[in-house]
């Protein structure tokens, strides 16, 4: 009941601000209803007893990526919003209808395949009852660093290259001259 | 109803999703887009979390590790451009970013 209660609202409140972010008129307010949104996201991770993820998301999403937004928006001067100019080949309507539509249709699968696999599948084999994946290890953030430098580290050290090349990109973008 | 079963969570990801795209059909303002993707990986994001949870396996949020990695990198890359690109044209409008069209 709890659990339910503590869902619902945070559902409500990631959606509503995420109709927010795209629907306010200007880019700032949109900018902090991000953070907002991504605050609400980083307690849902905590409800799923995800705590590294959702220092994570505090820290690099609401702390890091939306500060950079928050700079290049305040940098970006404009004299007239992007919005405010007349393109009549730009059809809205359609762009939201369509993705209604698609949302419908993820939605139909995913009902679907849960009653499909609540006859099936869950009645033999239990999901829930498999056993931690790494037995012996206590929270959160130890299991994801020992998986993290053990199976993922190829992985690992490909995400740091890719960093350091977008490092090295935006430098060389946006600097006027080198 | 009462009970929070990963179909819940499935639904919240593809709500948010969805909301994510069409932010992106529908702004005009460049960064703007950006953040509507932004709000798509976090969608991806909770699906992976919520499934991570599920099935007691803790790859799920490895990956989503990844995902984060991936998504600041996109954002350092893309505001980059916006900004050689307002440099340039004194604009962000996507509709005036024509230059590449065939």
């Amino acid at each position: 009941m709890f659990d339910a209660i503590v869902f619902y609202t945070l559902a409500a409140m990631i959606l509503g601000l995420g109709i927010l972010v795209i629907s306010v008129h200007s880019a700032v307010h949109s900018v902090l209803f991000l953070v907002v949104n991504f605050l609400f996201v980083a307690i849902l991770y905590v409800t799923l007893s995800a705590e590294f993820v959702a220092v994570i998301q505090v820290l690099v999403y609401a702390g890091g990526i939306v500060v950079l937004y928050l700079f290049v928006v305040m940098l970006v001067s404009l004299k007239q919003a992007p919005e405010q100019y007349k393109d009549q080949r730009r059809l809205s309507t359609i762009g939201v209808l369509l993705s209604a539509v698609v949302f419908l249709e993820v939605v139909g699968i995913a009902v679907y395949t849960s009653t499909v696999t609540s006859e099936t599948v869950s009645t033999s084999v239990k999901l829930t009852d498999f056993p931690p994946r790494i037995q012996g290890l206590g929270f959160n953030t130890e299991q994801i660093g020992w998986v993290l430098y053990t199976e993922y580290l190829i992985p690992f050290e490909v995400a740091s290259m890719l960093l350091l090349v977008a490092m090295i990109g935006a430098i060389v973008l946006a600097k006027r001259d080198i | 109803m009462l009970e929070i079963t990963p179909l819940h969570y499935s639904l919240l990801s593809a709500a948010l999703f969805m909301i994510g795209v069409i932010g992106v059909l529908v702004r005009r303002n460049i960064i703007i887009i950006l953040m509507s993707i932004e709000l798509i990986l976090n969608a991806v994001n909770i699906n992976l979390v919520a499934f991570s949870a599920q099935l007691q396996d803790i790859s799920g949020q490895v990956f989503v590790v990844f995902i984060i990695a991936v998504a600041a990198a996109e954002a350092a890359v893309g505001l980059g451009i916006i900004l050689a690109f307002y440099r340039n044209k004194e604009t962000v409008n996507i509709d005036e970013m024509s230059l590449m069209r065939w």
